[in-house]
């Protein structure tokens, strides 16, 4: 056996190699779900199991008010997840290992719980949402921000450096939460501004327009949309994105060519901590209104794979989220229907994500059996 | 100036509690120094520990409260623990084996497989930890009596004795030093011999060579491949033991899924580069992280707030270890050279 | 699959084969990359305890040969007879159990061992026991043997490249060759090291091993030699005794007579100055001087060619000038605008350089490391010096495109697609062409070129030959770093030779002749 690189490979190639990674990964997710379901005596049809992954996703089999809310809650959990990737992208382009998501996504939700509970109702409501995004930002940037100054500088390892800013920021949101503790002695912060509390929905993204309505999804959809246009733009037609993309591909040629490779460095991880900050804000505002170590809840992580796997393309990782969120969806709903626990979940889309993973191989190299050719 | 007294006081406490967690974290690193000396960074060392946790509990699970009341015997003292042993190393030796497919032979990116196999790993763990806490009839009641004291047992004698003689210090040394299960010995010893492992043998030396140089330990006609496999799945396999002794000896044979394995996954991670890729270092390191992470509980007139700030400790701790290296530039203290890099010999 | 490795150090008495039969027999070798012959039918034979010298101009295939021998490359036809026997050798491996040794110019050591570490690394010992005394002493005793000067224990990051190069030679003895090959061994040293090699080497001679030294360096070869073989453009061109030898007769020999290349050269109407650089020191990271004292001036309207041994500060020189490299204190480069103003380039960087508005451009010779983006095509490569033109943070992708478009039609590039296909998969004188195209197109006032035709075709060069001199007849003060002396004695005005990193002399390119310029290569100011 001989193994050399491709050249290249036609684009409707790659995709099909995709989608039968992807295929196989489902037929053998499909397996571990009987294996696990026979040890615990429960006999389950693959077929059965996937009905029901689509049911918990988009609620195929209830009644319209469930599958519409279910649809929406799936969209919108796959547009956080994207927004986040999204964060990510500039980083990845310059090569620069970002592992620290999860920690700049609890920074942005920090910033952004923090100006719900102090400043709602003291200040007009769009200046509220304002600064709830502006703080969100700034918390995710100076967080992206670090360790991109300690690489620049020093050149510090940023994947470990970036892992360490993680888990600073889960102490710290474990700060604000017994800080902002209510009711006191529940070790949680309890919904923000809900209903039946002084300032009710106010700093709810849904609130933005209709007042008293908390749901409105689209919003959410929307702006990371919006996001997602913005960052394909940035990375391709600017000339930041064009010198990021430079940096990650030599940093002697960027030096070459007059760019700054440690200003580049900084801004572009200021950027990406943004973003993700920026995710944060969308999860406390228009998700869980509330704020806790499991905001992020180790999307930070998966968004990295996600972002990776779409080569940084902003729409690519909008159908990778989508896959995953309607995997763990359905997850959930195949425990909850069979008896299983929730944690089938990350079983499956581990599963997937290595299937995903393992036939990125077979677009970069070719495999020859028999003789090597000399 | 109380509290300081009262912390003063409590420190053999403190020690006992790091010990305890410090040689999770332990089993950990060593694990993933001896994965990173082979040049792959695997960020799945949380998912091992879950992988071999789980391994761990439920064969001893099945052997103690299925097969011997089955059979109505009494479990066999030295079969519970090699059946444990065996099973965790092997659990997380095959996440061990299935970065290395995808990393070594498949060339995936380190980093994305590793967070891919932690969450594999962690879904694996708590999918069959709640599944034999719904078998055992609740949380709290899964119940492997036997293995998990065999895992704790001590000399009560040597304690005494130790003790005895240093009742005048105002604290026991024998039970700071002597009053924890054999796995934390066993982690000492592992140190040690990965120390020696490293410095003083050829195997040792070839595998610093693929992790620093791979192109050249491959031209000195070293198996690069063989290597980073073996190194990896033995490295996943020493992780494993980190999950085993967290549910053995901490929560005594149970099972609970609140994270914890995870956030000492991480911590033995962050770990390996506090030790800066040494053995010996790691095994002050993890009792250091240990204490790290219990101090709060010893430090009195915290808030409850103030406390999550104490557990910041070890990664700030661990950030500026970076730092300083990064600035000392101190060759031997660096990462080694090829981490996280995919070697192909063709590349040109 | 692995082979028990006999690593004991081996005595000539060991050896069964009669003292006439060479070492080594080369008999019709050549290899070929693509369309290029690197090596055409060669007949080399070296005999045992002799030190042959592999002479040759930069390119004529000195290393190939070489690496055919280390196992690295295999030849496309011909025989190789090791102690009379025929042989294959298709792996560094092979070579290595037929007791052929090869030092490689760049160096394979892991840098946090020690020497003793590097010296055993990868062989098997006894039942996988590192003993590091027993290593060392045996290292210790190769040492004495010989006359190395080497600490076993002495780290490799704290060596000089000379302690290195010790290493180096010394692992392929504690192996047991026979037969060491040195590539360019004294590139890196200085001359009291390059002695010290050379007594080393003559006591390996007297041991019974048989070396062969590649080098181009000519005092050297007559210092250590028994013979001297001599390539050329890939051809065997034959050999001689070094008693034979002088300085004169092996230039004659290496650079051949003068081929006429018919390369066009008109004067240009009138000179402007447009750089001029003086004093220029120049250090590397590692504090070791790759530029002294150099000064010169550049002229608008000749092309000024720049000859010397590869990695005489060729490299330093260009970059100092553009920005990239760091300056010593006291030198100064002073760039003349069309304007007749003087501007100082040292301590700017090449943002500040585009700042300024100084027309400068500069083909580096590692295109891909440095000046081109090999995951872009060609329209991302074309604007990689303009893209920061017109206001707005919007990147104008029209101007570019447009650019690369002529520069594809004028330059004939061949590409499957300008907008898509990334620059590593195009040929190397397509590369070349965009990288050359596009510092053009910029309309420079100072254009550097280093090694601007390596790899390519003879046509792809003559387009380039033909560019430069447009560029000059332009007025434009035209830096060409060259290797080739026939290209450098037809296309430039005026050459600066460069020897260790010092102006070995600056000479008028119509009337000196190929063996001034080589003397003068190797020995500043080219006297007897």
């Amino acid at each position: 056996m001989h193994i050399s690189k491709r050249d290249g490979i036609a684009t409707w190639k790659a995709w099909l190699i995709r989608l039968i990674a992807v295929l196989i990964a489902l037929v053998v997710a499909g397996f571990v779900i009987m294996m696990v379901g026979s040890m615990r005596g429960v006999s389950l049809n693959p077929i059965k199991v996937y009905m029901s992954m689509a049911d918990g996703a988009f609620g195929t089999s209830s009644s319209w008010m469930i599958t519409k809310m279910r649809s929406w809650i799936t969209i919108r959990d796959c547009m956080i997840l994207t927004c986040i990737a999204i964060g990510l992208a500039p980083a990845f382009k310059m090569r620069f290992w970002n592992i620290g998501a999860e920690g700049q996504m609890l920074v942005g939700a920090i910033g952004a719980a923090f100006c719900m509970i102090n400043l709602a109702g003291k200040v007009p409501t769009p200046v509220l949402f304002l600064c709830m995004v502006v703080f969100a930002i700034l918390a995710g940037a100076f967080w992206g921000f670090i360790p991109g100054f300690f690489k620049a500088r020093w050149n510090t390892n940023e994947t470990l450096f970036t892992l360490m800013m993680n888990y600073i920021a889960i102490q710290l949101t474990s700060f604000c939460v017994a800080l902002w503790e209510y009711p006191p002695g529940s070790n949680s912060v309890g919904t923000i501004n809900g209903a039946g509390k002084p300032n009710t929905y106010i700093g709810w993204i849904g609130n933005l327009f209709k007042k008293g309505f908390d749901d409105d999804y689209m919003i959410v959809v929307l702006i990371v949309l919006f996001l997602a246009a913005l960052m394909y733009i940035y990375l391709r037609y600017t000339k930041q994105g064009y010198e990021i993309a430079v940096v990650g591909e030599s940093e002697n040629t960027a030096r070459y060519s007059g760019i700054r490779v440690p200003y580049v460095y900084m801004r572009t991880m200021a950027i990406s901590g943004a973003i993700c900050g920026f995710a944060g804000f969308l999860a406390v505002s228009a998700v869980s209104r509330t704020i806790s170590i499991d905001t992020a809840g180790g999307r930070g992580f998966t968004a990295i794979i996600v972002a990776w796997l779409a080569k940084m393309n902003p729409f690519v990782m909008i159908g990778i989220s989508a896959l995953l969120t309607f995997m763990s969806k359905g997850a959930i709903q195949i425990a909850s229907d069979f008896g299983l626990n929730e944690y089938v979940s990350q079983i499956i889309t581990g599963i997937i994500l290595f299937f995903i993973l393992g036939c990125e191989f077979f677009l970069n190299y070719q495999v020859h059996f028999g003789k090597q050719k000399q | 100036m109380n509290g300081f007294v009262s912390f003063l006081t409590s420190l053999p406490s403190l020690f006992q509690s790091g010990v305890i967690f410090g040689t999770v974290i332990l089993f950990g690193a060593l694990g993933e120094i001896l994965t990173e000396k082979s040049g792959n960074l695997n960020l799945g060392v949380p998912g091992i520990m879950y992988l071999g946790g789980i391994a761990g509990l439920a064969s001893t699970f099945y052997y103690e409260n299925l097969l011997c009341h089955r059979l109505n015997i009494a479990p066999n003292p030295v079969l519970c623990i090699i059946i444990c042993l065996a099973a965790t190393f092997l659990a997380a030796a095959c996440g061990g084996l299935i970065y290395s497919f995808l990393t070594i032979s498949l060339r995936t990116n380190q980093n994305v497989t590793g967070l891919t196999l932690t969450i594999f790993g962690s879904g694996i763990g708590n999918f069959f930890g709640g599944s034999l806490n719904t078998l055992a009839g609740g949380v709290g009641q899964v119940n492997v009596k036997v293995t998990s004291e065999l895992f704790r047992a001590f000399s009560t004698d040597l304690v005494k004795t130790v003790d005895g003689w240093t009742a005048k210090l105002g604290f026991g040394l024998g039970t700071m030093l002597f009053s924890y299960g054999f796995l934390t010995y066993f982690a000492i010893l592992l140190a040690i011999f990965l120390w020696w492992f490293f410095k003083k043998t050829r195997y040792g030396l070839s595998l610093r060579a693929v992790g620093e140089n791979t192109a050249t330990a491959d031209a000195a006609g070293i198996n690069v491949t063989k290597y980073k496999y073996l190194a990896t799945c033995i490295g996943a396999g020493v992780s494993g033991f980190g999950g085993t002794y967290y549910v053995m000896n901490y929560i005594k044979g149970t099972w609970e899924n609140q994270g914890t394995i995870e956030a000492l996954g991480w911590l033995a991670v962050a770990l390996v580069i506090f030790a800066t890729w040494k053995p010996l270092r790691a095994i002050w390191g993890s009792y250091l992280f240990g204490m790290l992470y219990w101090a709060f509980f010893y430090i009195g007139g915290l808030t409850r707030s103030s406390q999550e700030l104490f557990k910041m400790l070890p990664y700030v701790v661990t950030i500026f270890v970076l730092l300083f290296v990064a600035l000392r530039k101190r060759k031997e203290d660096q990462p080694p050279m090829s981490l996280g890099l995919p070697y192909f010999r063709e590349e040109r | 699959m692995e082979t028990k490795q006999d690593n004991k150090i081996p005595s000539p008495i060991d050896q069964q084969v009669p003292s006439e039969v060479p070492a080594i027999e080369l008999k019709g070798i050549t290899k070929r990359f693509g369309s290029v012959v690197a090596n055409n039918a060669i007949d080399l034979t070296l005999n045992k305890g002799e030190i042959l010298s592999l002479l040759g101009e930069n390119g004529s295939g000195k290393t190939t040969l070489m690496n055919m021998l280390s196992g690295i490359y295999y030849p496309d036809e011909g025989e190789i007879f090791v102690n009379g026997s025929k042989v294959e050798i298709r792996s560094p491996k092979d070579a290595f159990d037929l007791r052929i040794g090869m030092i490689h110019q760049h160096f394979k050591l892991v840098d946090v061992f020690t020497a003793a570490e590097n010296i055993v690394l990868g062989l098997p010992g006894e039942r996988g026991k590192l003993d590091k005394n027993a290593v060392a002493k045996a290292v210790r005793e190769i040492a004495d043997r010989y006359g190395f000067e080497i600490d076993p224990n002495q780290k490799v990051y704290d060596m000089s490249v000379s302690q290195k190069q010790t290493v180096e030679i010394v692992k392929v003895l504690y192996r047991g060759a026979d037969i060491l090959i040195l590539d360019e061994p004294t590139a890196v040293l200085t001359p009291q090291e390059t002695d010290k090699l050379f007594a080393v080497m003559k006591n390996m001679k007297k041991d019974g091993k048989a070396i062969i030294i590649i080098t181009h360096k000519l005092h050297e070869v007559l210092a250590v030699s028994d013979r001297v073989a001599v390539l050329r453009k890939g051809q065997y061109i034959g050999d001689v005794p070094t008693s034979q030898a002088s300085q004169q007769s092996l230039t004659d020999m290496m650079v051949g007579h003068a081929v006429s290349l018919n390369i066009d050269r008109p004067m240009a109407d009138s000179l402007k100055e447009r750089l001029r650089v003086e004093h220029l020191t120049v250090k590397n990271k590692e504090g070791v001087k790759k530029l002294s004292d150099v000064s010169f001036t550049a002229y608008g309207g000749e092309i000024l060619g720049i000859a010397g041994i590869a990695g005489s500060g060729q490299k330093e020189l260009l970059e100092s000038i553009a920005g990239i490299q760091h300056v010593e204190e006291g030198g100064n480069i002073t760039y003349i605008d069309p304007q007749g103003k003087g501007i100082h380039l040292e301590g700017m960087d090449p943002l500040d350089i585009i700042r300024k508005g100084i027309l400068l451009s500069f083909v580096p010779e590692d295109r891909f490391g440095m000046g081109l983006v090999g995951g872009m095509n060609i329209t991302q490569n074309v604007m990689l010096r303009s893209y920061r033109k017109g206001a707005g943070p919007m990147l104008d992708q029209q101007t570019p495109r447009k650019l690369a478009d002529k520069i594809v039609n004028d330059l004939e590039v061949v590409t499957p697609d300008i907008n898509r296909t990334p620059l590593r998969r195009l040929s190397g004188g397509n590369v070349q062409k965009v990288l050359v195209g596009r510092e053009i197109e910029q309309s420079p006032t100072v254009l550097m070129t280093a090694y601007a035709v390596r790899g390519l075709d003879i046509n792809t060069s003559y387009t380039i030959y033909n560019l430069l001199t447009q560029q000059k007849m332009q007025g434009v003060a035209v830096i060409y770093v060259g290797e080739d002396l026939d290209v450098l004695l037809e296309l430039c005005d005026r050459i600066l030779v460069l020897c260790g990193g010092q102006v070995s002399g600056i000479v008028d390119g119509r009337s000196i002749t190929k063996e001034q310029v080589g003397l003068m290569m190797t020995k500043v100011g080219g006297g007897e």
